[in-house]
């Protein structure tokens, strides 16, 4: 093998994180379902035929919408926070942002309570019911489990397993936090000013 | 020429070879806990052969039923349950699992990389796939079908409302439908996050996304696609478990739902899944035809270009499976061109498969047997997607025989003959020995001739207004000699389909051994030896082309001086 | 059997009963033959010749382009094969030109033009046909596992064979079909007379049919809807103007007073039947299972499944799952006699 031709060298070689892209992949096709679900929600509306309508029963959670958005900036600033090596910042702007997601899960039961025992909507009601408590129970699901990883992250923080060089992996934790809360401003639009 | 001391970095085995004495347990242990994505890739294909052999079982018992008018082989109770379970199987615990478990194996071999981006996730999807699979088939000894008899789905794959609510499906069989698709489901996308994490964040210097492999391309793409394509069939089969358990009425008609609706979401999942199962046979064969042609493959950023058009395009065409519903002749003239517009991707790729063996050396091992067999007929294929795509004949043909013909032809023709090219190519790399090729071109000519058999004459009776699911058809119409014929064409498949078996059993232990290279190949996976260690590479792979071992091999001309 | 038919057809002296005869002999001797095929390239109505030109159109360019692609792979594999004494040289190694793929892209863009625009213009064509005065109203509902069929203006309702006025083009006279479904959804196909449309409970549908030629056309339901999907048959009766006014006439009486089977009509009436079916002028006003009041003019029963005979009677009613394994009907559970009474009743239904 004479004369071999110099190859080309390589640059500096970068790669996306791959827990980024694995995240974003998972919020491509969680947005699909919530799709789904908002498309039959948008799709029904007006089309119960009995029952009790939106307009009726359903009254603007305009102070859990409040909590829930205003957990997306408390956990920027935690992130922020560990980002600079300051855990204490990073413990106490966390644990805020899972009570605000606390507050906004107390308030959809509350209010569920409500439509359940005082207007009598369940989710064999009708459409209504059916797309209603599918589509915002499938969005609070989420929430859910959006605060069990919270607390368990909270948890090994307290313990002190958490340090500043996991704060990539707190940042990719968090951009789920993000979607959850961006789903509840389209499931808000959709169910309780479009649709009433 | 192919031999075992490739100048590359890692292409030598340094681990120590153990003596296998492992005890029985202490094997299958390793088997059931691993998270290595070879390993993981190689349970993926069995468990997808062993439900070919039994959804083949299935639609042999459909063809013995409707060999002949009225017969009573088959009840027609546990024919429908023939017929949906042969296409859910098929479709979820063959068509799925064997393209992602040869991405698995393939990937992060061909991209240079140790293993995939998240190994535990890797082996979580696979199990969740497997007892999905499990579940399915566990509905034929437990629950009840429709009118209370039998046991599993009878639905059709498709399970279309309202049949499949609570009150024209008393029972369990669609449950068990939506429950195990819902659990393979999420199986499906943690491997698809899987790969997408893989491609995007593992692969070894050099190479840019434009210097990857077809396959792992076609794997990227498909894989984004499920993304969107596996979620909308989730949340309808949650819809419509609110619906049978919880009395909700998405698809509840009395209450003022929608029959309409379920087929809507059903399709938007339904279209761009037949492309998820079509791409990586695209992928294969853009490995295989370049090699065995001895040709770099023509026109790569096109063929990168057409697999992102298509997937993109497939997502706006999935209402040609609803001609019929009764949609306005405006939103039915809107599908018949978009779905027209996705047979240019597909015809380019065609186009650049041909140009590639063009000029060339061709050699007919068994391998591109099977993907000249593809190219024909998939060629066929996309021209019957194109009369179907015809609304107005679209009204004539949907539903019968002849959509049945069609998407066998994609499924079987384009896709199963590609799955077989793959496994004579790559089962050297995995095990280590070369499958028989005179087993092989049995194999191949054998099923060939009963595909044509059967599938050829499909079209026919589908022109005669033969419609599907139907267990049985009346001696009156002219049918009874070509279903005669088409019955016979499934058994010379099913003989062909056992060589094959048997061929892959035999040469596991009798193959010839296969050295690192056998076909004198192109790509990362031939630098490794066969099988890889545990480890694939010992030092990560540089590579400066598409091609890295042409470069190795023929450095007085290299790919990276002609490569964009 | 086949004397007993032609026996009744001459009885009833009406042309179309002499062609079901015909129909049904040739249908006992399970002849294989073309003409009873229903097949999409033997159109007799207007919208299935529409179908019929654009297909065969359809089919000339995608001809054309099987036979220049199939005709340059098979030219390539042959032309390009490696020869034995070959010297193991790797070929010439091309990566790409742009033009040819410039060019194999325009060019099927230009074959998806023509032929979206042939399409379309089929599509609106049929779909938006406007409708004649003269058009014959039929509403078809689907059922588990038969088809009814109600002609509003006439204040007929019968099922599973339909009756329809031949057309022609200079006096057209279509039969416009209302589509709804009682329970999941089924499909209407009879592929000589048109292209098949979905019955969906809760989205009626319209579709019209324009058949140029008497006959009778075979068709089924073309939407897999449950255990006995496979035999939801269809058969349609093409009738001259004559005999379907004839047809009509018969259909609006009222269901056959004869007292020599008045026992049957007793059966019929107390022994539950009642529930599901209707005969006019009795105390039977169920609507769940197919009309009976004219019965006997019909060739075939259970939607198809069988032919119309006193014996196919009998077992029918002792056991729908003879015929019909999971039909709705449920075994009736009467004695031999009271079966007989019944069966004797009902073929006096003409």
């Amino acid at each position: 093998m004479s004369a071999i031709p110099i190859s080309p060298v390589a640059g500096p070689w970068h790669l996306p994180s791959r827990g980024r892209v694995a995240m974003l992949s998972l919020i491509t096709g969680e947005t699909a379902i919530f799709t789904i679900f908002v498309v039959a929600y948008v799709f029904y509306i007006g089309k119960s035929l009995s029952g009790p309508t939106p307009q009726q029963v359903l009254d603007i959670p305009i102070f859990n919408t409040i909590c829930l958005l205003s957990s997306s900036v408390t956990i920027w600033l935690a992130e922020r926070q560990i980002d600079r090596g300051k855990m204490r910042g990073f413990a106490a702007w966390w644990a805020l942002t899972i009570a605000l997601g606390l507050v906004f899960i107390v308030g959809t039961g509350i209010e569920w309570h409500k439509l359940i025992y005082v207007d009598g909507l369940t989710i064999r009601t009708n459409l209504f019911g059916t797309t209603f408590y599918s589509l915002v129970g499938l969005h609070a699901t989420h929430v859910v489990v959006g605060l069990i990883g919270l607390s368990l992250i909270l948890i090994f923080t307290l313990t002190g397993r958490v340090k500043e060089e996991h704060s990539e992996r707190i940042q990719v934790f968090a951009l789920y936090w993000h979607f959850v809360d961006a789903v509840w401003v389209v499931v808000f639009t959709v169910v309780y000013i479009v649709g009433r | 020429m192919a031999d075992q001391t490739l100048p590359m970095s890692g292409s030598l085995d340094v681990t120590p070879r153990e003596r296998s004495r492992a005890v029985l347990l202490e094997w299958l242990h390793g088997w059931v806990v691993t998270v290595d994505h070879k390993r993981l890739g190689i349970l993926y294909v069995v468990y997808s052969i062993f439900f070919l052999l039994v959804a083949g079982a299935e639609a042999l018992a459909i063809r013995i039923q409707l060999a002949w008018p009225n017969q009573h082989f088959l009840s027609p109770q546990v024919y429908n349950r023939m017929f949906t379970m042969h296409g859910t199987t098929m479709v979820f615990l063959v068509g799925m699992p064997i393209l992602f478990g040869f991405a698995n194996y393939l990937v992060p071999l061909m991209i240079g990389a140790r293993d995939m981006a998240f190994p535990r996730l890797n082996a979580f999807s696979f199990w969740l796939t497997a007892f999905g699979g499990l579940l399915l088939y566990y509905s034929f000894v437990g629950g009840f079908g429709l009118y209370g008899m039998g046991s599993a789905p009878d639905v059709g794959w498709w399970a279309y409302a309202p049949l499949t609510a609570k009150a024209f499906s008393p029972g369990h069989a669609t449950d068990y439908w939506a429950l195990a698709l819902i659990v393979s489901g999420f199986g499906t996308l943690g491997t698809a996050i899987n790969v997408i994490a893989t491609t995007l964040s593992m692969r070894c210097r050099g190479m840019s996304l434009l210097r990857m492999p077809l396959f792992v391309w076609l794997m990227l793409v498909v894989s984004a696609l499920t993304l969107v394509t596996i979620t909308p069939l989730t949340a309808a089969q949650i819809m419509l478990v609110i619906d049978r358990y919880l009395g909700g009425h998405f698809f509840d008609t009395q209450a003022g739902g929608s029959a309409v609706v379920w087929m809507h979401f059903f399709w938007i999942f339904g279209h761009p899944e037949v492309y998820v199962l079509v791409m990586p046979a695209f992928g294969i064969a853009s490995e295989v035809i370049p090699v065995f042609s001895r040709k770099a493959i023509f026109g790569y950023p096109a063929m990168v270009a057409a697999s992102v058009g298509i997937a993109f395009v497939s997502l706006g065409v999935w209402a040609h499976h609803m001609f019929t519903v009764g949609m306005t002749s405006v939103g039915n003239a809107f599908f018949v061109l978009s779905t027209m517009l996705v047979g240019i991707p597909t015809g380019i790729k065609i186009f650049n498969w041909v140009a590639t063996i063009w000029g060339g050396k061709i050699r007919f091992a068994t391998p591109m047997l099977f993907c000249i067999g593809f190219l024909f007929q998939f060629l066929i294929a996309g021209l019957t997607g194109i009369m179907l795509s015809v609304a107005p004949w679209n009204w004539q043909l949907h539903n019968s025989y002849f959509v049945i013909a069609h998407f066998h032809y994609v499924l079987v023709g384009a896709i199963v003959f590609n799955i077989f090219a793959a496994i004579y190519y790559w089962y050297p790399k995995v095990t280590g020995r070369m499958l028989s090729e005179t087993l092989g071109k049995w194999h191949f000519w054998l099923f060939l001739i009963g595909f044509h058999i059967t599938f050829d004459t499909m079209h026919f009776v589908g022109f005669l207004g033969m419609p599907r699911s139907i267990y049985t058809f009346e001696p009156d119409r002219g049918w009874n000699h070509l279903n005669l014929i088409i019955s016979l064409g499934g058994m010379i498949q099913g003989i062909a389909v056992l060589i094959f078996a048997w061929n892959l059993v035999h040469s596991y232990f009798r193959g010839k051994v296969a050295g690192n290279d056998p076909w004198d190949a192109w790509t990362l996976e031939w630098a490794t030896p066969s099988p890889p260690p545990v480890y694939n590479f010992a030092i990560d792979p540089e590579v400066h082309s598409r091609r890295p071992l042409w470069d190795l091999k023929h450095p007085e001309d290299p790919d990276w001086k002609y490569e964009a | 059997m086949i004397r007993e038919q032609s026996a009744r057809a001459i009885r009833l002296s009406s042309l179309p009963m002499v062609c079901v005869a015909a129909v049904v002999a040739r249908q006992s001797a399970w002849a294989d033959a073309a003409q009873g095929s229903p097949s999409i390239f033997a159109p007799a109505s207007t919208p299935a010749s529409s179908i019929l030109g654009l297909s065969l159109f359809v089919l000339s360019i995608t001809g054309g382009i099987f036979f220049t692609v199939g005709g340059l792979l098979a030219w390539a594999i042959i032309r390009y094969r490696a020869r034995r004494d070959d010297d193991g040289s790797e070929p010439a190694q091309i990566y790409g030109s742009t033009q040819v793929e410039l060019a194999w892209t325009v060019i099927p863009i230009l074959i998806v033009v023509v032929l979206f625009l042939t399409t379309a213009r089929i599509i609106f064509a049929i779909q938006d046909a406007p409708k004649p005065p003269a058009a014959l109203d039929v509403t078809v509902v689907g059922h588990q596992f038969w088809w009814e069929f109600r002609y509003p203006k006439l204040g007929i309702v019968t099922a599973n064979e339909l009756h329809v006025p031949v057309s022609s083009t200079n006096d057209p006279k279509p039969t416009y079909l209302h589509l709804l479904s009682s329970d999941v959804d089924h499909s209407f196909w009879v592929p000589q007379l048109a292209g098949k449309t979905d019955l969906i409970p809760n989205h009626p549908n319209d579709t019209w049919i324009d058949p140029l030629h008497t006959g009778v056309y075979l068709g089924q339901c073309a939407q897999f809807c449950g255990v006995e999907h496979a035999k939801m048959l269809l058969r349609v009766y093409v009738d001259t103007p004559e005999q379907f006014a004839a047809w009509v006439n018969k259909q609006k009486q009222p269901g056959v007073q004869d007292a020599s089977v008045a026992a049957g009509r007793h059966v019929f009436e107390t022994q539950a039947c009642t529930n599901c079916h209707r005969i006019t002028g009795t105390a039977a006003t169920g609507t769940f299972g197919p009309d009976l009041t004219h019965l006997a003019s019909r060739a075939t029963i259970a939607s198809g499944a069988a032919l119309n005979t006193p014996e196919n009677l009998r077992s029918w009613i002792n056991a729908p799952d003879h015929f019909k394994p999971g039909a709705l009907m449920p075994a009736m559970q009467l004695n031999d006699e009271q079966v007989d009474q019944l069966v004797a009743y009902l073929t006096t239904l003409h």
